[in-house]
This record gives C-alpha cells, structure tokens and sequence, in this order.
C-alpha cells in the first residue's frame, strides 16, 4: 500500500497545485472575461493552438472560426488567415490581437462566453467555497470532538449521539432543504457565506468523531493524567490534548474538499447555488447535462473534468487510504 | 442468558431506529414552519385579494397556531395520514410512497452492484497485490473513486449517446444505477482489498494454511470472513452517500424519485410534501442503518458475544 504512494503523491500533488495555481491566476490566465458574450460564437468549438501551418513550424497561431450555419452551429475554420497568438500582453498570458478576438481556446457556452475563462474563474468561487466550508468544518469539529473526548462520561456521550446523527443523514439533503427554506434571490457573496456555513454545519460530523476518538485515547497517557493532576480544568485539559489530532485534521482537509466540491456543483446545478451568471463549476455544468449539448458540445463537460482532477489529485496526495472513506 | 441480551440489544436499535425518524420528520416540519414564506407567499404575489387568501390559508390549515398545525400533523402520522400537498393536490401519503419506492430502487440496486463487483475484485486484489490484474484494477479503483455520482452520469450519458450501448430514454434504470454504484463500487474494492490483505496475513490463516487448507479456499472463506466485518461496517454511510448522490443522478437522468420531490416541496415551502419526504428519506435510512447493524452481529460473533 505504502509502496505505490510515492509516485502516486507527486502526481497527485502536481495536479493540486497546478489547478490552484490556475485559479489563483485566473485573471492573467484566462483570455477573455469570464462574463462576456461573443455575438456568433454560441456553442463554438474549441480552438487548437497550432505550431505548423503551410510552411513548415510557426510560432503558436489559431485559426478564425467563421460561423457557416447559424441555425446548426456549424462552425469552419478559416485555415486560408493564421492568427498569431500573443504573450504577455494587455495583462494576459495569452491573447490575439484585438479585431481578430475571441480567443476561444476550450470553446464556447449556451451564451457564446469562453469556457476555458470560466472554467479558470469558476473554480476560484468553487475552491474558495469548498475551503471556507472545511475551514469552518474543522473548527466545530475539532471543537465538539476534542471537548467530547478530553471530558470523557455524559458529555462526550451526548455530543457523539449528536455528530451521528447528523452523520446518518445525506448531506446533500440536508444542504438542499437548509438552502431552499432561505430566500432564493441573495447576492454573490451572502450565497458564498450561506454555502460555505451550511458546507461546514453537514461536514463537521466527519471531523468531530476522528478527533473524539483520538483525543480519548490521549487522555488516558500520563501528560494528561499529570495535567489533571495538576489542577488543569476542562479547557486547559482539551488545550493539552488537541494537538494530538493534527495529522488527522490535515488528512481530513484533503478527504472534505473533493466532498465539498461536489457539493457545490450538485447545489449550484441545481439551481439552488450561486447565480447561473456568476461562474462557479456548478453553474457551468448546467449547460452541459442534457442530452443534446453533450451530443453537439462535449467541451462543455470541462468543468466535469476539473472536478474529476481536483479529486483525483487530492486522493493521490492522501498518504492514508483516501478512496475508502465516504464523506458528505 | 445471552440469548434475550442479544434480543434486547435488537430491541434497542429498533427503538433507536424509530426514534431516528420522529426527530428527522419533526425537525422537517418545524423548520418548515418556522422559515420566513409559506404556501401561501406565491400567492399572495400573484393575486392581491386578501379574501382568497385568507380562504387559501384556512383551507391549508396555516391560519392555526404552531402547536395545533403540529399536533394534528401528528395524529395524522399514526393513521398514516400525511396529509394533503398544496402544491401537487394530492394526499401526501400516495405521492411520497411512489417516489420513495423509485428512490429505494435506484439506490438498492446500485448498492447491489456495487457490492457484488467491489467486494470480490476487492477480496482479488488484495490477495495477490503484486499480480497485474490486481494492478490494473487498483489504478482502475482509484479513477472511478474519484468520479462522484453527478459527473459519472454526466460521462455515461456522453459515452452512451455516443456509442448508443445504454438506453438513455427517461425511465431506462441501467444508466443511473450504474452511474451511481461506480464511485461505490470502487470505493469498497479498496477498503475490500486493503482489508484482505491484512487478514491474509493474520495468525489464523496462518494456522489454516498450516493445516494444508489449499490456498483459494483460504482466500475466499477463512480471510474473507473476518476481512468482511470493516466492510460491512461502512455500509451505513454507503447508504448515506448514495442518497447523497441520487438528488444528482435522479435530477439529469429525469428519474422521478425522491431528491427531486423533495426539491419541489422546499421551493414551494410545501410543508406537508416536505415533512412527508423528510420522513420516507428517513425511514430507507432507519431501515438500511438497522439492517447494516443485524448484519454486522451476523457476521461478527464477538459483537454478539458483548451484548
């Protein structure tokens, strides 16, 4: 099991940080604005960076997609005028000269904006969201477990026949319903703050019992055994003792945030999430799930493979079992 | 002696079990009741006369205090009366019933699959981790683990339309089922696999071994026996997961099953439709938890030996 771990985690730890270094840079990386609409250019494909044109190898050039059917969205292009792409100019890493725009290197949405910029964009709100509901996960959890399991009897009792119940029930069930009762119309940033509390209310369970049950069996060495002793009360006591789940809070990051993702796609698909203007990996997939985007579109389930990686990467990162443990 | 212990133990998980369903049905009507709109808020947008709406709210009941709508809600619930939906017009009872039994399908039979090809390909591979079969289905394992329900459908729905080898007309069951045991699947043949490996090299297969038992019978009979009882250990937040991730599956693959009915419900703060879906999603997880629970002491003679 250990053996196959080393590769593994150094993939998996270049896939984590190239997509987070790609949503930290999405405003130099991505092309175009991730809100606007290209006239023409609904459902366009992707366009290929090519290096060989007609006479042997080029600096990086596209071709133009010229619009042939407006009704079939069929698209051409128009291999006769090579466009050079630019570097470094106008503050993105790469664009084209201006009248020759869009650049639309993963194709374009239902509205004709640039996926690959909205897909850069949409996984900085989907990230952020997915860490601030770990964050806030982690807290309560190692709070609840660490007090559960450094006070021992009744109390810790109680507090594990709480976190379990809530560990019976679907998460995704739980967020659905919490998110519906709320008002359905909220800005950008309250729907951030409502996703991410009620992320960290569903996925604080999972955190709690780890750190209960690690924090017991610590509290009967003899440091603690000493500390009480000595005359150290409830909160000295946990103070002492919580340190010992710290290995196990960072493994539990890397297990809730895939968890988290989903979730996020799964509420914002649904239409319960952010906005459908404000990208986020949710609100792209809601082009992509019908039948006939997917027959005519395939480059809208790019948000379905990011997610795929983000979670493929942090389960290789994981020196523990990753795959085995069912979360949210 | 040990005998009633044991009974009173089913007992007490039964009673834990229904216990579970009050708590999640009354919390669902209460938090129902207590959010800001109602059935009624739609409404009273739409057409401003306060009679109709005042009629509306008494023929829904919402014009009575908390505590009567509660306790009626109550004794409505031991005749099986859950009541009437204002959204859909129909007794809840009738409605959640059929979306529950389309849910407990989909999720059953994905539990079914997922069982049958992650436990035994599990068992394999953790026998014999060096051979490259085993390999080949560990690299497989983790790709699929790491597809959740919701893009799984979204990639079967692609490679069927594409090669045309699932049916992807509504109501076609093999496409969701599929899309939402992979994840699962993969998930137990790892936990299968770590586990089988480490009762291959436990002292009691090393005692049975010694006693000439020839080696796939110790594979698949003497280790695989106590290499179960982690396994069926996590079936209760499997359940859990695949209920999770049924909303997703039920909602692209237009299977009409309970994550949608309950959708539906919350947004139109139908509040007998939601506490009716509240308690059905409850009842399948009582129920499966309890089950888990009767298979682990089936399975496990030293948890039944402590009761």
């Amino acid at each position: 099991m250990i053996r196959r771990r080393r590769w593994a985690m150094t993939a998996g730890g270049i896939l984590t940080v190239a997509i987070a270094v790609a949503a930290a840079g999405a405003p130099f990386l991505a092309p175009n604005a991730p809100h606007v609409q290209f006239e023409d250019r609904l459902f366009a494909p992707p366009m290929p960076l090519h290096v060989r044109g007609h006479s042997g190898l080029a600096a990086p050039f596209v071709y133009r997609q010229v619009l042939e059917d407006r009704v079939g969205r069929r698209f051409r292009a128009d291999v006769n005028t090579p466009v050079p792409v630019r570097w470094f100019s106008g503050g993105h890493l790469v664009s084209v000269p201006s009248g020759q725009e869009p650049l639309l290197i993963l194709g374009a949405d239902s509205l004709g904006r640039d996926l690959f910029s909205r897909l850069l964009f949409g996984a900085r709100r989907s990230l952020a969201v997915a860490l601030a509901g770990v964050a806030g996960a982690l807290v309560i959890g190692a709070l609840v477990g660490g007090f559960a399991g450094s006070q021992g009897g009744r109390t810790e009792s109680t507090l594990m026949w709480f976190s379990d119940f809530l560990l019976a029930l679907p998460g995704a069930y739980l967020v659905l319903v919490l998110r519906g009762l709320l008002p359905p119309v909220l800005s950008d940033w309250e729907i951030f703050l409502l996703l991410a509390s009620l992320f960290a209310l569903t996925a604080w369970p999972h955190a709690a019992r780890g750190v209960r049950s690690i924090v017991s069996v610590e509290r009967a060495r003899d440091y603690a055994e000493a500390a009480r002793a000595l005359g150290a009360g409830p909160f000295r006591q946990f103070l002492h003792l919580l340190p010992a789940a710290r290995g196990f809070l960072a493994i539990e990051v890397v297990l809730l945030v895939p968890a988290l993702l989903v979730a996020e796609a799964t509420v914002s698909y649904l239409g319960l999430g952010f906005p459908a203007a404000s990208a986020s990996w949710g609100t792209l997939l809601q082009d992509a799930a019908n039948v006939t985007a997917l027959t005519e579109a395939p480059w809208l389930l790019a948000p379905a493979a990011s997610l795929f990686l983000v979670t493929l990467g942090l389960h290789l990162v994981n020196p523990e079992r990753p795959e085995t443990s069912p979360r949210v | 002696m040990a005998r009633s212990a044991l009974a009173g133990l089913i007992v007490r998980r039964c009673a834990a079990a229904v216990a579970f369903v009050m708590i999640v049905a009354c919390t669902a009507f209460l938090l129902v009741r207590l959010a800001p709109g109602d059935a009624v808020t739609d409404l009273q947008i739409r057409v401003a006369d306060p009679e109709v709406i005042a009629a509306t709210r008494a023929r829904l009941g919402l014009d009575q205090p908390l505590a009567t709508q509660f306790g009626r809600w109550l004794v409505g619930l031991a005749h099986f009366d859950l009541g009437q939906s204002s959204t859909f017009g129909r007794p809840v009872t009738s409605l959640v019933a059929a979306r529950l039994l389309n849910t407990a399908q989909l999720a059953g039979l994905a539990l079914v699959l997922a069982t049958c090809v992650g436990l035994p390909l599990g068992v394999m591979s953790g026998a014999r981790p060096d051979s490259w079969l085993a390999k080949s289905v560990t690299a497989v394992s983790l790709v699929i683990a790491a597809c959740p329900p919701i893009i799984a459908t979204l990639i079967l729905l692609w490679v069927a339309v594409m090669t045309g080898w699932l049916s992807v007309k509504p109501g076609s069951v093999a496409l969701p089922v599929i899309a939402l045991a992979a994840p699962v699947a993969a998930m137990l043949e790892r936990l299968q696999s770590q586990s089988s490996a480490e009762a291959a090299h436990s002292t009691s297969v090393l005692a049975a071994a010694a006693r000439g038992i020839p080696s796939s019978r110790l594979t698949w009979i003497h280790a695989t026996r106590q290499s179960l009882r982690p396994v069926v250990g996590v079936y209760g937040v499997v359940v859990a997961t695949l209920f999770s991730g049924s909303i997703a599956v039920e909602t692209i693959t237009d299977w009409p099953g309970l994550g949608r009915l309950t959708l539906e419900a919350v947004q139109g703060r139908d509040l007998f439709l939601v506490s009716g879906c509240a308690l059905a999603g409850a009842v399948l997880i009582a129920a499966s938890n309890l089950a888990a629970d009767l298979l682990r002491l089936a399975i496990d003679p030293r948890l039944r030996s402590a009761a």
